[in-house]
């Protein structure tokens, strides 16, 4: 077996044949002609341009604004195995919300030894603000993007559940929105389902999710950190899309019990407050007593059952990634069934076994930091170079309870477009999931990230991945 | 013991305040060691926005002051009957486990100065006798005096310096007691001390938790446990967790500060 078939070609079955999803757009794609694909790919680049959609990369000085590469390929799934990733999303999410309940107030899964207390006490997203409190319709996660890779036909694995802030969804809309434009004759002869209706329902997931006490139609707001966050953009677009307001700390104050927002006619009550603030920051009367990005005196309205906050604070526990290898066991423990979607092999480097494991074998090894996210701060063993080795070892040796080590998984590819053709690149996939008390709503569709360099198993953006468009086809 | 209290905190403005809020621990709780009867808190130029219980149990009210006021008065006052448990208060109150007050805070994270302190003795029977060795060694090493220190100052930095008051003596010995590996909490209250009326200030002394007496009470700056003469108002990990008032002020506006505190028999 040569070394790209040890990996699994979605498009392409190895006898070259196309799998059953891509049937359809195989025989479409075997129409065009390069030129006019590669034109279309140029089309496609100066629409982003127009709709904004740009992405802040920490770290690069010269860039700090860029246009996330997208591929006109898209990403094909079949109604058969978006069923069963949906209900695996919706048990995880179901079990992260009962473990947040949890352990903010009886925390009977430390009790039963099931997760050991360091990992939360030794957390550094656990905020002792929130126990002993149930927030509206004990919910915590309202917003959930569920990193997803594939190995196999059958093969799927959670890589993180971005249980905190999951960022996005924005690309999720403008990628279908673009591939719309650009072929509309592919929309009318294969069944795809729609995401259009994202931004709805996100908006009444919200709604349902506002305090009890609220009367009439709940008022949702976003909170932003300002234009200079790398998000900004999906801020607004989502407000833009929700039609609600976009608003910031300094627009807010405390208004007869409620946070309220400055408006033409005065100050008006907001019920649900989807904030991109993170915690820390989120009020300087409870937490970093400097932050002006935040809304003083929320946490204190917010207990005091006045207003929801999306997500809740808090909630970043869930996304440690030593945490993260205890979910089969938490779903386990709240819901009695075992976990549909597997969790990807974790070797805790805070076990001495472990640890001496991932030094044995770190070429070869993801490292990545618990509390870390978007890629930074890991080592990808099989990519680095011996000095890149042997510097993080010494990083493993003097703070093992700060990372987590995974094999490095065959992720699967799909084709992008190439001056050369169709040629294969790695995929993850993050679908998006509301959460209410009226239930779990996941949208058939999601964030494909794509490695766009040959052979690269990181798709994240901030390492220069791209983007593809989603389609989960009608059953 | 009958205790009849008042606590007057009168913030006076240069200039009238658009917006400002104040979070208050001013509402005793009732416990093994305290009954409290009537009590009050009423605000002048301002208003009660919400009230509820936080993570340790204590009452929070948050005030937002009248926009364009010049001056915010706050008057917490009632009676407490207090018992004289001598200082043991027993088992945990609140959801807070007791692996949270094993945890430093930035008021209370052990520098050089507070690992040199003596550790406490492992065997249970002894622990008390060398928590009040540590109680006055620190006391000896920081004498009572205000004016060296801020509220903001964190332990380390205090046990540094030539005095501190009642605030500095309870972290220091909240975060001396954890590095021993005993769960340690600050509490802010009200002490009527020498038998008078009029006290300078809100007092704070240290609770600890040992095996088979539960959460047992050292007052540093005076050198004893709690007994009747002390109300509980509010606990926490650390001086800002437990702070009676706290606030928070937008604008150029400078402010003074005037408390009266009255604790009688």
């Amino acid at each position: 077996m040569t070394k790209e078939n040890a990996y699994f070609s979605e498009m392409h079955a190895s006898d070259g044949e196309p799998r059953s999803p891509y049937i359809g757009y195989d025989a479409w794609f075997a129409k065009q002609n390069n030129e006019r694909f590669a034109k279309k790919s140029q089309e496609a680049k100066a629409f982003f341009r127009r709709t904004g959609i740009t992405f802040n990369v920490y770290g690069q000085q010269d860039a700090e604004e860029r246009l996330i590469p997208f591929d006109l390929v898209p990403r094909i799934i079949a109604a058969r195995e978006w069923t069963k990733l949906s209900k695996g999303i919706e048990q995880r999410i179901r079990g992260l919300n009962a473990f947040l309940h949890d352990i903010y107030n009886r925390q009977e899964i430390l009790r039963a030894g099931v997760v050991p207390v360091e990992l939360i006490a030794q957390n550094d997203a656990f905020l002792p603000q929130m126990m002993d409190f149930c927030p509206p319709g004990n919910i915590y996660t309202h917003i959930v993007g569920t990193d997803i890779v594939r190995t196999g036909e059958n093969d799927f694995f959670v890589l993180e559940d971005n249980a905190r802030t999951p960022s996005g969804v924005s690309y999720m809309l403008e990628n279908r929105e673009t591939m719309l434009q650009m072929f509309p004759e592919l929309f009318s002869t294969i069944p795809v389902q729609p995401v259009s209706d994202y931004p709805k329902n996100l908006r009444r997931s919200l709604e349902a999710s506002a305090p009890p006490g609220c009367k009439g139609r709940p008022c949702v707001a976003i909170l932003t950190p300002g234009i200079h966050n790398s998000a900004y953009y999906e801020h607004s677009f989502l407000a833009d899309q929700m039609g609600v307001e976009l608003v910031e700390g300094h627009d807010l104050r405390v208004v007869d019990g409620h946070i309220a927002m400055r408006t033409t006619k005065g100050y008006k009550t907001i019920d649900v407050l989807y904030r991109r603030v993170d915690d820390e920051y989120l009020d300087p009367l409870t937490f970093n007593p400097s932050s002006m990005l935040g809304v003083p005196g929320i946490m204190d309205v917010y207990r005091a059952g006045n207003i929801t906050i999306a997500n809740a604070p808090g909630t970043g526990v869930a996304d440690d990634k030593a945490v993260y290898s205890y979910i089969p066991e938490i779903i386990k423990f709240y819901t009695g069934e075992p976990a549909i979607l597997k969790n990807v092999q974790t070797f805790r480097c805070s076990e001495p076994q472990s640890l001496q494991y991932v030094l044995d074998n770190l070429a070869d090894l993801v490292v990545k930091e618990v509390h870390g996210s978007g890629g930074y701060g890991m080592l990808v063993g099989p990519a680095a170079s011996k000095q890149e080795l042997s510097d993080f070892a010494d990083k493993l040796r003097a703070r093992p309870g700060n990372y987590i080590a995974q094999p490095t998984l065959a992720l699967s590819t799909v084709p992008i477009f190439t001056d050369s053709g169709l040629a294969p690149r790695h995929v993850d996939l993050r679908p998006f999931a509301l959460v209410s008390p009226n239930g779990v709503n996941i949208t058939s569709g999601g964030l494909t990230r794509v490695a766009l360099t040959e052979g690269s198993l990181v798709v994240n953006s901030s390492q220069g991945g791209g983007t593809k468009d989603t389609w989960v086809l009608e059953d | 013991m009958e205790l009849s209290i008042s606590h007057t905190t009168e913030y006076t403005y240069t200039a009238p305040v658009d917006y400002a809020l104040q979070k208050l621990r001013l509402r005793p709780l009732s416990s093994v060691m305290q009954q409290v009867g009537q009590w009050e808190v009423e605000i002048d130029g301002g208003k009660i926005e919400a009230s509820y219980r936080d993570h340790y149990g204590n009452h929070i009210d948050l005030v937002s002051i009248e926009p364009g006021a010049s001056a915010l008065t706050i008057r917490a006052s009632g009676q407490v009957r207090t018992l004289n448990s001598t200082g043991v208060l027993g088992s945990v109150m609140g959801r807070a486990p007791l692996w949270h007050f094993l945890q430093p805070t930035a008021l209370t994270m052990p520098g050089e100065a507070i690992k040199a302190l003596p550790r406490v003795a492992s065997d249970v029977s002894a622990q008390v006798a060398d928590l009040h060795r540590l109680s006055d060694m620190i006391l000896k090493t920081l004498p009572y005096m205000s004016g060296g220190t801020a509220v903001d100052t964190p332990a380390e930095d205090a046990l540094k310096g030539e005095t501190g008051v009642c605030q500095d003596h309870a972290q220091i010995f909240v975060a001396t007691a954890r590095l021993s590996g005993l769960p340690a909490r600050y509490v802010s209250g009200y002490l009527r001390i020498n038998e008078q009326v009029q006290q300078e200030a809100t007092h704070a002394w240290a609770e600890v938790f040992l095996q088979g007496l539960g959460w047992v009470g050292f007052d540093v700056s005076n050198g004893v446990s709690p007994d009747e003469k002390y109300v509980r108002i509010a606990i926490g990990r650390d001086a800002r967790d437990a702070a009676p008032v706290e606030g928070l002020r937008m604008g150029d506006a400078d402010e003074s500060l005037m408390v009266s505190l009255q604790v009688q028999q």
